[in-house]
């Protein structure tokens, strides 16, 4: 048996095989799509590529061989939404599922935001304040339906979606009351306060890429080292499989729902800082939700919910949506990206049928072989 | 000699492990067949391949004499076979009606079902068997031993000469078991031929004529059930010597642990389910609570381990009040608990074996230290659990609790219960739905367990059980102790009289 068989019918690996083949059949069929529309596939992986690693394949061996800015605007995509990847799947680790990520995102940019232009302080202490009230404005954000749930067994996800509403129409309410905002956004972030960095835009060529990605790495440690290594993660990991056996074991169930949807609601909070005092650098009015929750749902799904798999499933989708502008370039028009993007979630979401697949494919091997 | 069923010579491999190994299976018409083994014998298996859910390796089928060919349920259904599983498979807010026809619906114009004429087909076959299902009633609303007789009923309904019951008693109450048993019997004397997977001996005495034993894979023989005795149909089954009675050496009354007093408990609905309920145990006693099912049993142990409220009344341990602590504060005071339902209490079935053994004590010292689970001594730990009870996994401490058996998981639930040491240990149902070998080992321990000087309270609706290992009996009826028995002193009957509300003993009539 060749050895790429024997991965696929190993069991144990069902948890990685099973999204990468999600993620080939995807392409796979972005390819025939493009094929059959008569479009050049290869414009396509070409704007991926360089979008991902700065390398312009038509273009190799020359000056104009690595531009370090597609690097930066790619990394600077994946950051909001691998963090409000971490948001929902250290919910659904406790079993909840937070569609929140949306609304704790726009609390959490507006608090920095205010943060940043309201107060004057040294930025060794300014910095840190602001993204600390970020985190604390979507914790506060998820603690609201974590107590209803909690108190009345009230569905997360009915008040989720409110507070998704109510985080738009609050936050352009009080950023447009915000000195000097114009009706479409605030003024910029105060020099103390911001995570822009002159110093990463001159080695990426000028791209919008910020500090944020120190904290994206020290959220996703945190992750790992809450849900892995602490008697906190061992209960909400226990909570989220089995809340009748952890009640039994003198588990606080309803407390840990709470807790769990304020850190959730933290991660996410961190995500609107990420936009609001990194990449735009000031407060935005917005027309209506830009979806980094439910791109945050996608990214934990093919994730798995683990920290490592967040991160490299918040990578992939930040790729495919920063490549594209440069797709379209190509002459390849950017549906494609979102159809491979939403072909992704689809067969990531029919993970228990390829399951099944498998094992019957195991079972015929086995048989064969006697 | 005419067979309805043959199954020759079965032989069926499952990766690493000989499920079936040269099996032979001979159902003669209107007979009750036994199919007798431990858990993990190969019963089921056998009974897929009829049922054509695996094919096997080796041997044939035959059916009235003809060799068939089942390689899928649909096949089975069609020879006239039908199987009422462990589990049931009906749906939960359907009509008895609705659920019996499900996927065979008879039909009037324009495809509409025709419920009325079902109706009548499922009446009047349940009038026929004695089976008196209501067609109307939803399955929500009826008792575990009514679904049953639905299920039955699905099988009749699609005209089954061959019924296989997969381990039919287990979830049944002592006057449904009897009921159940009459029932088979006239589908015998119907003509009807019943194969019975089981492991109770009891049950086979009372109603099978033949019975198949299996260990292992392998078929140890068929007997002719009026020729034998329970010892040794468990013999055949277990391959050595089996003991019914448990040594237990006589002991004194130590002092007194647990103190109920007048205690009253709600259940789900509000109603009163415990009532005024005053009980004592004793440091070196088990005392048995006997009792049909649903007469306050579960909201008696729900209120004893805190995972219900108390309405009025007291529990102390060790002379100290825990009535209506948290249940964290009551498992810590010493109280440990093996639940009636494993798989929903008991274990969390994802999580690996040594996360489950430390359920209870993983934030504390030295499983935990400042909230930093240490890993390297909850492993060690497992493993000591594992040794100690003989806990047996593919992949040992790292082992996910659902990929093991029933009666290894529960050996886990005990071994990690018993670990903790509490002065008071509640075992609800220790043994349900466990092979003889798993239930004398689990006896043994709870005897052990007694001789240390603990307090044991053992509830269990099997009364050969209470019987057996109990130095005093309690019997509970509507949520009230209706007499404490020396099981020396009395039988069955006595007990089963006291359990249906006829009889007090000891304890004064309101």
């Amino acid at each position: 048996m060749s050895k790429i068989k024997k991965l696929l019918l190993d069991e144990t690996k069902y948890k990685i095989t099973v999204p990468i083949i999600a993620i080939l059949l995807s392409f796979l069929i972005g390819t025939i799509v493009m094929l059959l529309t008569g479009i050049n596939p290869l414009g396509a992986f070409k704007a991926l590529a360089r979008t991902m690693t700065g390398i312009n394949f038509d273009k190799l061996f020359t000056d104009k061989m690595f531009n370090a800015r597609y690097v930066g605007e790619f990394l600077t995509t994946a950051l909001p939404i691998t963090l409000t990847g971490l948001s929902v799947a250290f919910a659904f680790r406790t079993g909840l599922f937070n569609i929140g990520a949306e609304g704790q995102l726009l609390v959490g940019a507006m608090a920095a935001t205010v943060t940043s232009i309201m107060l004057d302080l040294p930025a060794i202490i300014h910095l840190p304040i602001v993204i600390l009230s970020a985190a604390l404005a979507g914790a506060l954000w998820g603690f609201v339906p974590g107590i209803l749930k909690a108190k009345y067994n009230v569905h997360e996800v009915v008040v989720t979606i409110m507070m998704n509403y109510t985080a738009l129409h609050m936050t352009n309410y009080l950023l447009k009351k915000l000195p000097g905002s114009s009706l479409i956004k605030t003024v910029k972030s105060n020099p103390s306060g911001t995570l822009q960095s002159d110093f990463i835009a001159s080695i990426t060529n000028n791209s919008r890429l910020h500090w944020g990605i120190i904290v994206v790495g020290l959220s996703i440690l945190v992750f790992w080292y809450i849900i892995e290594k602490t008697s906190f993660g061992f209960e909400l990991r226990s909570v989220g499989f089995n809340p009748d056996a952890s009640k039994y074991a003198g588990m606080k169930v309803t407390r840990n729902v709470m807790f769990s949807m304020m850190i959730a609601g933290a991660f996410a909070g961190l995500a609107g800082a990420m936009l609001s005092i990194g990449t735009f650098d000031y407060g935005r009015i917005l027309v209506g939700f830009e979806n980094y929750g439910f791109d945050g749902i996608a990214v934990a799904l093919l994730g798995g919910n683990v920290a490592i798999g967040v991160l490299l499933s918040g990578l992939l989708f930040g790729g495919l949506k920063s490549a594209q502008p440069l797709m379209q370039a190509n002459g390849v028009p950017l549906e494609i990206a979102k159809i491979i993007s939403s072909l992704i979630v689809l067969f990531v979401a029919m993970k228990y049928g390829f399951e099944m697949w498998l094992r019957t494919y195991a079972k015929k091997q086995e048989e064969e072989g006697k | 000699m005419d067979y309805v069923i043959e199954m020759l010579n079965i032989t069926k491999d499952f990766p690493g492990i000989r499920a079936n190994d040269d099996v032979t299976l001979q159902v003669k018409k209107g007979e009750i067949h036994a199919l007798l083994g431990e858990n993990g014998a190969g019963k089921s298996t056998l009974m897929s391949i009829l049922f054509g859910l695996y094919k096997p390796n080796k041997g044939q089928i035959k059916v009235n004499g003809k060799e068939v060919n089942i390689d899928n349920p649909h096949v089975a259904n069609d020879l006239g076979i039908g199987m009422v599983h462990q589990h049931f498979k009906l749906v939960e807010n359907f009509t008895v009606t609705e659920n019996i026809i499900l996927g065979d619906e008879p039909k009037k114009s324009f495809g509409r079902v025709d419920i009325e004429k079902a109706r009548k087909r499922v009446k009047e076959t349940s009038e026929k068997y004695g089976l008196s299902v209501d067609p109307d009633s939803k399955i929500e609303d009826i008792s575990v031993g009514m679904q049953q007789r639905v299920e039955i009923s699905k099988m009749l309904y699609r005209d089954a000469e061959i019924l296989i019951f997969d381990e039919p008693t287990a979830v049944l109450t002592p006057q449904e078991i009897d009921d159940l048993m009459n029932i088979m019997r006239t589908f015998a004397k119907e003509g009807k031929s019943i194969i019975l997977i089981t492991h109770k001996l009891k049950e086979i005495k009372a109603v099978a004529d033949t019975c198949t034993v299996l260990r292992r894979g392998k078929m140890i023989g068929s007997v002719n059930v009026a020729d034998v005795t329970e010892k040794d149909l468990a013999e055949m089954m277990v391959g050595r010597e089996v003991f019914f009675q448990v040594d237990k050496p006589e002991r004194k009354q130590g002092k007194k642990i647990v103190e109920i007093k007048k205690l009253n408990v709600k259940d789900n609905r509000g109603l009163m389910a415990v009532n005024n309920l005053s009980l004592d145990i004793h440091a070196g006693e088990i005392l048995g609570l006997a009792g049909i099912d649903g007469n306050g049993q579960t909201e008696l142990i729900e209120a004893l381990s805190g995972l219900r409220k108390i309405d009025s009344g007291s529990i102390a341990l060790n002379d100290e009040d825990i009535s209506n602590r948290s249940i964290r504060k009551i498992t810590e005071a010493g109280v440990g608990h093996i639940p009636q339902d494993r798989h929903k209490y008991g274990l969390v079935l994802d999580f690996r074996l040594d996360e489950n053994l430390v359920l209870q004590t993983y934030y504390k010292e030295p499983n935990s230290v400042r909230g930093i689970l240490k890993h390297d001594e909850i492993t060690k730990k497992a493993q000591q659990i594992i040794d100690e009870f003989d806990v047996r996994s593919g992949q040992g401490a790292m082992t996910v609790a659902r990929s093991m058996s029933g009666g290894n998981q529960q050996k886990a639930i005990i071994g990690r219960e018993i670990d903790r040491s509490p002065d008071f240990l509640i075992a609800a149902q220790p043994t349900r739905g466990l092979d003889v070998g798993a239930i004398e080992y689990i006896h043994s321990r709870l005897v052990a367990e007694r001789e240390k000087e603990r307090a044991i309270l053992m509830i269990s609706l099997e009364l050969d059980e209470i019987l057996n290992i109990s130095d005093r009996i309690a019997v509970i009826y509507e949520g009230e102790i209706v007499g404490i028995l020396d099981p020396k002193k009395t039988d069955e009957k006595e007990i089963g009289l006291m359990m249906s509300g006829s009889k007090r003993v000891g304890v004064a009539n309101e």
